[in-house]
């Protein structure tokens, strides 16, 4: 474009392109749009990083799937993640036998029923439960069974608590799902004479269930690693606990948060440190608890990535979207 | 034709400018077997006139002249209903399960705000220092001196702090996947920025405290350098303070806000866009002029809800920061949310007063964050009325 | 067995908004009629008051009778379900339930209203009713396939074939060939006046050649300005009505003057 610098200029063209202002910003605007995404991009990378690289030989390991963190210290060396992940799995279980079905319900009755005062109510207070701070939840929890009923802290209370915060997320899905199955096929049944409560349990529940299966997954996935309901309403506990209903039961983010008050640990002069079976290793005191951390940490967001992953890969088999 | 009813015809005119209203003694009927209920009033009666029954006027011809209707067959042949008067077994049941459920749902939403507010209002009322202005906090039972300023002040100083990141970078990554990148380029960028969101907020909390927060001690200090006023003031602590806490949670909340963002501007309408590059604006012109002003309310209750979820962040605050014995303005400070202080505090749940201080704090985190979604949900509504 | 159908001063309201206001016609058994009128003027929302689907859509109310033989089906005590058992209905789009096999989207109504039906018995209602629709023959090798698989007009006959599975009195079309092109058109309109020796149908359509074509009787709807309800004009043998209809309004939409 030469043509352009030369001093007298020729005949404008009747396409001129915009101000030079203009075209700056333009320009400005797109580099820093495209610098928001570089940005974000940084910690999900180096987050990531982190965790695969300090935590993939912690995982690999045979034992870290098999054992305990019985009678270890941040000095002993062995041990594994079982029982976190008994008692993360048992603990999000029994709260997704009380959600799912409670909240599908739920979802069915804003879509299917819902018109008038009720449902409002119902909306709104959905609209509320989304919004509640997981600690919130806890101190209810807290308030209800051990102020008020004087139980004992266990794993089916942080159940219990991670009900409040799985119901809206598969309300919500639920619903959305509900609204997008057409409502001619509603109609279609009930022109054939199909009364409502048949039309819903045998056509619109399977033509929204893989969608509804989606949103169930990804509730799972969200109160996966709850950690604040854990810290007020079950002790941590090193040893496998298979009982919801009493004593202390580990859980992957409190192996976690266990490991992570000793990353520091200032050790005093003793030069050894523990073997597996427990026994004194002369050489320089080492610290197990960064790996078990970050072992923990890469155990836990593979889960629940792993979840996510199967609830989009469910989410392609959804009717409707297509 | 015989007709018993009231038929009712317009008056005399040809034209129809006065419809017949329903001057016919029939209620209107409910919608059959899905329990709404309608306003009886709504037909109103306007000119029943049921002297002009059966007219030959061509405004509403009827057909059953003699002539072309058949004779009604079989007069006891038709059983069109089979259990009468009664909606069926099963809707009622279905209803009632799903009413149930959703009954469930708004108990337990009470029940939450009822216990916070029981169990907590008595130490409330044995509290010896103001609640919402004093600093102190000291649950021993029977002297209980609890305050919840620096609490509020940390809670909302860090989350505002997390906004002012989030937001911008949320909104130009959504403007990044909807107007710039190309699609194949889009898609997994979006994949991406939903990957964070199912990062659990203790591994941010870890990767904060143990890997970002050094890293961030050299531009606190640049920063510190920048201005001396009190929201910048070092309290020189070593890491864990509120602008390590805020960073993460921006982090965190980046998700919500785009994802929110995203959705508003993928919604533009094509003509607003056409109509701005018709008029030979630049992309960013046209992103100004057509996307922005349609999705700000969209951005503004993403960012709320966003806000929302920093308010009640437990677990990774709770790692990231650290404790200080006075309490300082400083962003280069450390602290204490509500959320961290309770989680902190869980070993101290020994009595009922004590336990109560901290379920108080919990219910104004409550209240704070449900006042926040609510506005949030009341811009969202009002856009609504606006497509 | 096919039926008659007689509206009565029939007016239909949503919400407050009077929509349709003093129907009355007759239609015989075993005949067809066809709707026709400009878009809004109530044809399809007549139709839906036929079998009480209106009534699925929120606010949605009548006045007047419908008579199916001389009763009433807004009777109290009538089940608006068991009303629908007798009187069928094809929509505008084709819409098989698309988690069914094109079987079981046949036997979908059989199944679902009574819950148990011996196999045999299935087979071979399905088999008769895909034969009466016509589509046996496209689709007998291929019944376990999903039924979205087919085309557009093979579709529409599927859903006429889950329709009169269920084996009705009266079969509702509201404009099943609007979304089809016109050799489907022309297969459901062979349908339509070989069905017709079994049912009595109504169709509400935009088309008017097609009501010429395939309607013993037609009624002609309108509505004076937006914002009024929509009012019966005209109904009489099909010929006439588009040769000599006795309206103004009736002349001037059949010869292209507006709608």
């Amino acid at each position: 474009m030469t043509a352009t610098l030369t001093a007298k200029p020729a005949p404008a063209s009747h396409f001129a392109g915009p101000s030079g202002s203009r075209r700056f910003k333009n320009g400005l605007a797109t580099v820093l749009v495209t610098a928001a995404f570089l940005v974000a991009l940084i910690p999900l990378v180096w987050l990531l990083w982190t965790v695969i690289s300090k935590g993939y030989h912690v995982v690999t390991s045979a034992s870290w799937w098999t054992e305990s963190q019985r009678g270890k210290t941040f000095e002993s060396a062995g041990g594994g993640a079982w029982h976190a992940i008994v008692g993360t799995v048992e603990q999000v279980a029994l709260c997704s036998i009380i959600s799912v079905p409670i909240a599908i319900l739920v979802g069915i009755y804003l879509v299917e029923y819902g018109r008038g005062a009720f449902a409002k109510v119902t909306t709104f207070t959905v609209d509320i439960l989304t919004g509640i701070p997981s600690i919130v939840a806890a101190l209810f929890i807290y308030a209800l069974f051990i102020s008020t009923f004087h139980g004992a802290r266990a794993g089916w209370l942080v159940s219990l608590a991670l009900v409040i915060l799985m119901i809206p997320v598969i309300v919500r899905t639920t619903e959305e799902m509900l609204k997008l199955v057409p409502n001619e096929l509603r109609e279609a049944s009930y022109a054939l004479g199909v009364p409502k409560w048949k039309t819903i349990v045998k056509i619109v529940l399977p033509t929204a269930f893989t969608g509804i299966v989606t949103g169930v997954v990804l509730g799972i996935a969200r109160v996966a690693g709850e950690t604040a309901p854990l810290l007020i309403l079950v002790g941590y506990s090193s040893n496998t606990n298979t009982d919801l209903f009493s004593n202390f039961q580990g859980s992957l983010p409190t192996l976690i948060n266990d490991q992570f008050a000793n990353l520091n640990h200032a050790t005093g002069g003793t030069a050894y440190h523990l073997d597996a079976n427990g026994n004194r290793v002369a050489g320089a005191v080492v610290n197990y608890a960064p790996d078990r951390m970050w072992g923990a940490a890469l155990t836990l967001i593979a889960i629940i990535l792993l979840l996510n992953v199967f609830a989009r890969f469910i989410a392609r088999f959804n009717k409707i979207a297509q | 034709m015989a007709d018993g009813d009231t038929a009712t015809q317009p008056e005399g005119s040809t034209n129809g400018a006065a419809p017949a209203r329903g001057g016919n003694p029939f209620v209107p009927r409910g919608v059959g077997g899905d329990g709404v209920g309608l306003d009886p009033t709504a037909p109103r009666a306007l000119h029943a006139n049921p002297s002009v029954v059966g007219s030959s006027q061509p405004l509403a011809i009827s057909a059953g002249t003699p002539s072309d209707a058949p004779p009604v067959l079989g007069a006891g042949s038709a059983s069109v209903g089979s259990p009468r008067g009664k909606v069926r077994i099963g809707d009622r049941i279905f209803l009632a399960l799903t009413r149930g459920a959703s009954g469930f749902v708004v108990l337990l939403v009470s029940l939450v705000a009822i216990f916070l507010v029981v169990k907590s209002l008595p130490s409330i009322l044995d509290d010896k220092v103001n609640f919402f202005t004093s600093s102190e906090w000291s649950t021993t039972a029977g002297n209980l001196r609890f305050g919840i300023a620096p609490l509020l002040y940390t809670t909302v100083a860090i989350s505002v702090l997390a906004m002012i990141l989030a937001v911008p970078t949320a909104i130009g990554i959504a403007l990044f996947i909807t107007h710039y990148a190309p699609k194949r380029v889009a898609r997994p960028v979006a994949y991406a920025i939903d990957l964070l969101a199912a990062i659990p907020s203790i591994i941010y909390g870890i990767w904060g405290a143990a890997v970002l927060a050094p890293h961030l001690a050299g531009v606190q200090r640049a920063l510190y350098h920048l201005g001396g006023f009190p929201l910048f003031k070092d309290r020189n602590v070593p890491t864990g303070s509120l602008f390590d806490g805020g960073v993460v949670l921006a982090i965190m909340i980046l998700p919500i806000v785009t994802a929110i963002s995203r959705d508003v501007f993928e919604r533009t309408p094509r003509e607003n866009i056409e109509a701005a590059l018709a008029l030979g604006s630049t992309k960013w012109e046209m992103i100004r002029m057509a996307v922005l002003p349609y999705g700000r309310g969209g951005v503004i209750s993403g960012a709320m809800l966003g806000l929302g979820r920093a308010l009640g962040e437990t677990i990774a605050v709770f790692l990231i920061l650290s404790k200080v014995s006075n309490f300082s303005p400083s962003i280069f400070s450390g602290g204490e949310t509500f959320a961290s202080k309770i989680a902190n505090s869980a070993s101290e749940f020994s009595n009922p007063e004590s336990t109560g201080a901290f379920i108080a704090a919990g219910l104004v985190l409550f209240v704070l964050t449900f006042v926040v979604n609510a506005a949030a949900r009341m811009i969202v509504n009002r856009r609504k009325d606006f497509t | 067995m096919a039926k008659s159908i007689e509206a009565k001063n029939l007016n239909v309201y949503y919400g407050k908004f009077l929509a349709v206001s003093n129907v009355n016609f007759t239609v015989a058994p075993n005949s067809v009629t066809a709707f026709i009128g400009p878009s809004g003027c109530g044809k399809s929302t007549v139709l839906r008051t036929i079998n009480r689907m209106h009534e699925v859509i929120a606010g949605a109310t009548v006045q007047g009778k419908v008579l199916l033989d001389g009763e009433d089906i807004y009777d109290d005590g009538i089940d608006p379900v068991a009303v629908r058992r007798t009187i069928g209905m094809v929509f505008q789009r084709p819409n098989p339930f698309p988690t069914m096999s094109i079987y079981d989207n046949v036997a979908a109504g059989l199944k679902l209203q009574s819950g148990r039906t011996r196999k045999a018995d299935l087979d071979g209602v399905v088999e008769k009713s895909l034969r009466s629709a016509n589509l046996w023959a496209e689709v007998k090798d291929r019944l376990s396939k999903p039924g979205a698989g087919l085309s557009g007009g093979q579709q529409q006959r599927l859903c006429i074939a889950r329709a009169i599975a269920v084996q009705p009195d009266v079969l509702l079309m509201d404009e099943p060939c609007s979304a089809l092109d016109p050799i489907s058109t022309m297969a459901i309109e062979d349908l339509i006046r070989q069905l017709k020796k079994d049912y009595t149908i109504v169709i509400v359509t935009h088309n008017m050649q097609q009501a010429a074509r395939i309607s013993e009787r037609t009624a002609f709807f309108n509505l004076s300005a937006t914002g009024q309800p929509g009012e019966l004009v005209e109904m009489g043998e099909t010929p006439k009505m588009f040769t000599t209809p006795t309206d103004k309004r009736t002349e001037d939409y059949i010869s292209g003057a507006f709608g």
